[in-house]
């Protein structure tokens, strides 16, 4: 059967492809699609590719830098903590080439490990994501783009710098590996500080009630466990992502401090 | 659709979603680009696009129109390596050969980056290659070879391989 294959020049022509999103597969830098579609796991019938969208960008203006849908992974890692030593730590300098932000944060875990390594990091910047789709575009909070199921086409996603960031994330041992626990933190401008965890669940995940305890680091990671429901994979058992998490969290909020 | 590969154009049959991979290997019979995991994680399917290090089975190949694709093929031949080649040969980087020009076309990627030889970065550049025969150790001296390129003279061309050999030999 062939495939439509759509190739938009511009980020109102990609809209027009996407419309409301019903029947589209959306690839970006191919990483995730590419796989599905060279074992059959996928087989769509409508394709829209975003490498000519335009949508590749990072601007810095005064303290908000805002992301471009389709910029590579690579072109991140510059960026202060968490989010740059986060996108450093994804797969190897040929997977960040071609890796984008907009597949990474619109990426399905599968049943077999978590995928979205940036979610983390970018939920605790406190980001907002602007997208397009069923009744047009629309911008929110990361965590409710997470959340709200539906086909978006995400175009690009904003924070504010933070006063001072942490990641700290479990080794993996090679790139085929996903990384099987992370923690980001972030100390907004305002005083507030975000945690969130990637690879502990589906999505990455706030840390809220860590959050709540974040003036003493230990307490703060015992408090984590009360966050999440621990993923059982085979990365890593629910057993030792439990034991690790505490200590993550921990080391993040202490380097928070040290920054303050 | 055409791309440019190794330097010269080749009009492409397979749909635009084939990977870069496939047409290389079944269209062209470049087949130093091997189909390892083809899911991306293993490398040995690795190839310079515009220079840069890209996995080809997870790259459509309409997306390389317009590029430079690169192959250990376009990078030297068996009469005139390139100093990476030489530097793997003079290291003995390398046994059964399947992982190879992957790690080559990385290394070269790193190397013209301005990649230093501290082995913890050469690991990191080279941390998406699978390798199962020879441990890493030899790949990564390699690397790290072809940076302080004074170790020995990369800049020559022509390399007497029963020489290397010998020398070679003598380290192992």
């Amino acid at each position: 059967m062939d495939i439509d294959v759509r190739i938009p020049d511009s980020s109102r022509a990609a809209a027009a492809d996407f419309g409301d999103g019903s029947g589209v597969s959306v690839m970006a830098g191919g990483t995730i699609m590419m796989n599905l579609l060279n074992s059959y796991r996928a087989q769509p019938s409508k394709v829209l590719l975003l490498h000519k969208a335009g949508l590749s960008y990072v601007n810095q203006d005064g303290s908000t830098v805002t992301i471009g849908a389709t910029t590579p992974l690579a072109d991140l890692a510059g960026l202060p903590a968490p989010l740059g030593p986060c996108a450093a730590n994804i797969g190897d300098p040929a997977i960040r080439g071609q890796g984008t932000v907009g597949g990474n944060l619109c990426a399905i875990a599968s049943e077999e490990f978590p995928v979205g390594d940036l979610q983390g990091a970018l939920l605790a910047l406190g980001a907002t994501v602007r997208s397009t789709g069923e009744g047009g575009e629309r911008t929110e909070g990361l965590a409710e783009f997470l959340s709200s199921g539906g086909s978006r086409l995400l175009l690009e996603v904003s924070f504010q710098l933070p006063a001072a960031g942490a990641f700290e994330a479990l080794r993996r041992p090679h790139t085929k590996h996903f990384t099987p626990l992370a923690v980001s933190g972030a100390l907004a401008s305002d005083g507030e500080v975000r945690l969130a965890a990637t690879g502990a669940a589906s999505t990455g995940v706030r840390l809220s009630s860590a959050e709540a305890a974040a003036n003493d680091p230990s307490e703060a990671g015992q408090a984590a466990l009360e966050d999440v429901t621990l993923a059982d994979d085979a990365l890593a058992s629910a057993w030792y992502r439990g034991r690790t998490l505490p200590t993550l969290v921990e080391r993040v909020l202490t380097q928070l401090k040290e920054q303050a | 659709m055409r791309i440019e590969v190794n330097g010269a154009g080749h009009n492409v049959t397979s749909p635009p979603l084939a990977s870069l991979l496939t047409v290389l290997r079944e269209e062209m019979d470049v087949t130093s680009v091997k189909a390892g995991c083809e899911s991306g994680g293993c490398g040995a399917c690795t190839v310079l696009i515009d220079g840069q290090p890209r996995r080809s089975c997870l790259t459509p190949v309409v997306t390389a129109v317009g590029s430079e694709v690169t192959t250990v093929e376009g990078l030297g031949t068996p009469d005139s390596p390139s100093a990476i080649q030489q530097s793997f040969i003079h290291h003995y980087a390398m046994q059964c050969g399947f992982c190879t020009p992957g790690l080559v076309v990385a290394a070269t990627a790193y190397v013209n980056g301005g990649g230093s030889d501290d082995l913890d970065s050469v690991a990191e550049a080279i941390s998406g290659h699978v390798c199962r025969c020879t441990g890493y150790n030899k790949i990564l001296e390699a690397v790290a070879a072809a940076v302080k390129s004074s170790e020995f003279d990369l800049s020559s061309t022509a390399v007497d391989k029963n020489t290397v050999v010998i020398k070679t030999g003598g380290a192992v």
